[in-house]
C-alpha cells in the first residue's frame, strides 16, 4: 500500500560547487536510488528532461560521476510566466566502494530516469568462506 | 525573453534566472487550490497560446490521466518504483505514489485542442487560447 502515498514535491537540490564555477548557472543533483545484489550494483537516477544522447557517465579513481545536459533548443520562443522548479544540468558523483568491472557496465534511460548496473568484478564477488573441522 | 545561441552559457543563465523571476509568481492568482503540489509545474507562453511543462520523471504514460474542462486541467496519476527482490538498498531518494493536482488556467483556453506529450520524463501540455480571448487590434477609422 505504500504506492498509494500522496506524492509530495521533492525540492530540486543544486549541486555542491566545492569550488567557484567559472559560468554562473546552476546545476542540479538527481534523486538517486542505489541498491546491490550480489553480482552488480545499481544506480538509478531521475533526470526529466534528459534524453540519452545527452548523458555522461564515468569512473575514475573510484568514482562514478553522472552528467545530464538539458536540450535548450525545446525552449525556444517560451516566455516563462510561472514556475515552480528551475531547469539546468544534472550531476552527482558517488564514492564505489566494491570493485566495479568498468567494461561490463550497461546503461537505460526510460521517461526522463537512467538506470546504471554496475557489474562487480569477479573478485569482488562476495565468496562463501567454508570453515573445516580441524 | 529572447533565447539566442551564441553563449549556450549566457543562453542558460538567462533563462535559469527568468524562471527564478517567475517562481511562483502571482499569474495563477489565488486560482489554485494545489499549489505546491505534486508534480511542480512551469508555464510558458508561446505567442497567444500557453505550455505547461510538468517534471514527472518515470511514470509509465498509461498512468498518467490528463483532463480538461473549461480552463481547468487536472493531471492525475500514479508513479510506481519497482525493486528486484534480493536487493540490499543503500540509498532511496525517489519517492513514488499518486497524484492529483488541478490547474485553473487564468485565461480563457480552448479545452478540446489541448494537445499532452510525454517524453523524458517531462509532461508538456500545449494549451491554446481561445479565440474569443484573443487581444484583437481595433482599427481606427
Amino acid at each position: 500500500m505504500a504506492d498509494q502515498q500522496e506524492l509530495q514535491v521533492q525540492q530540486k537540490r543544486e549541486v555542491d560547487k566545492g569550488q567557484e564555477a567559472t559560468t554562473p548557472t546552476r546545476a542540479f543533483m538527481p534523486n538517486a536510488d542505489i541498491f546491490d545484489t550480489e553480482d552488480a550494483l545499481t544506480v538509478v537516477l531521475e533526470m526529466p528532461g534528459v534524453d540519452r544522447d545527452n548523458i555522461n557517465i564515468s569512473i575514475e579513481n573510484g568514482v562514478l560521476t553522472v552528467e545530464g545536459k538539458i536540450n535548450f533548443a525545446k525552449y525556444e520562443g517560451l516566455q516563462p510566466v510561472y514556475s515552480e522548479y528551475n531547469v539546468g544540468p544534472y550531476r552527482r558523483s558517488f564514492r564505489i566502494s566494491s570493485r566495479i568491472d568498468q567494461d561490463k557496465i550497461s546503461a537505460e534511460m526510460r521517461d526522463g530516469v537512467i538506470t546504471l548496473m554496475l557489474p562487480k568484478a569477479e573478485e569482488a564477488k562476495p565468496r562463501r568462506i567454508e570453515v573445516r573441522t580441524a | 525573453m529572447v533565447m539566442g545561441y551564441a553563449d549556450p552559457f549566457e543562453t542558460l543563465f538567462a533563462f535559469q534566472r527568468a524562471l527564478e523571476n517567475r517562481l511562483s509568481s502571482d499569474w495563477l492568482g489565488t486560482t489554485t487550490a494545489a499549489m505546491g503540489a505534486y508534480p511542480p509545474v512551469n508555464v510558458f507562453q508561446q505567442g497567444d497560446d500557453l505550455v505547461a511543462i510538468v517534471e514527472l520523471p518515470g511514470v509509465n504514460k498509461e498512468d498518467l490521466n490528463i483532463q480538461a474542462k473549461e480552463n481547468t486541467i487536472r493531471i492525475a496519476g500514479q508513479k510506481t518504483i519497482e525493486y528486484p527482490e534480493n536487493v540490499s538498498l543503500h540509498r532511496r531518494e525517489r519517492l513514488s505514489g499518486v497524484f492529483d493536482r488541478t490547474l485553473v488556467v487564468p485565461m480563457q483556453i480552448d479545452p478540446d485542442r489541448i494537445k499532452a506529450e510525454y517524453n523524458d520524463g517531462l509532461l508538456a501540455l500545449f494549451i491554446p487560447r481561445a479565440e474569443k480571448d484573443k487581444p484583437r487590434t481595433i482599427e481606427v477609422r
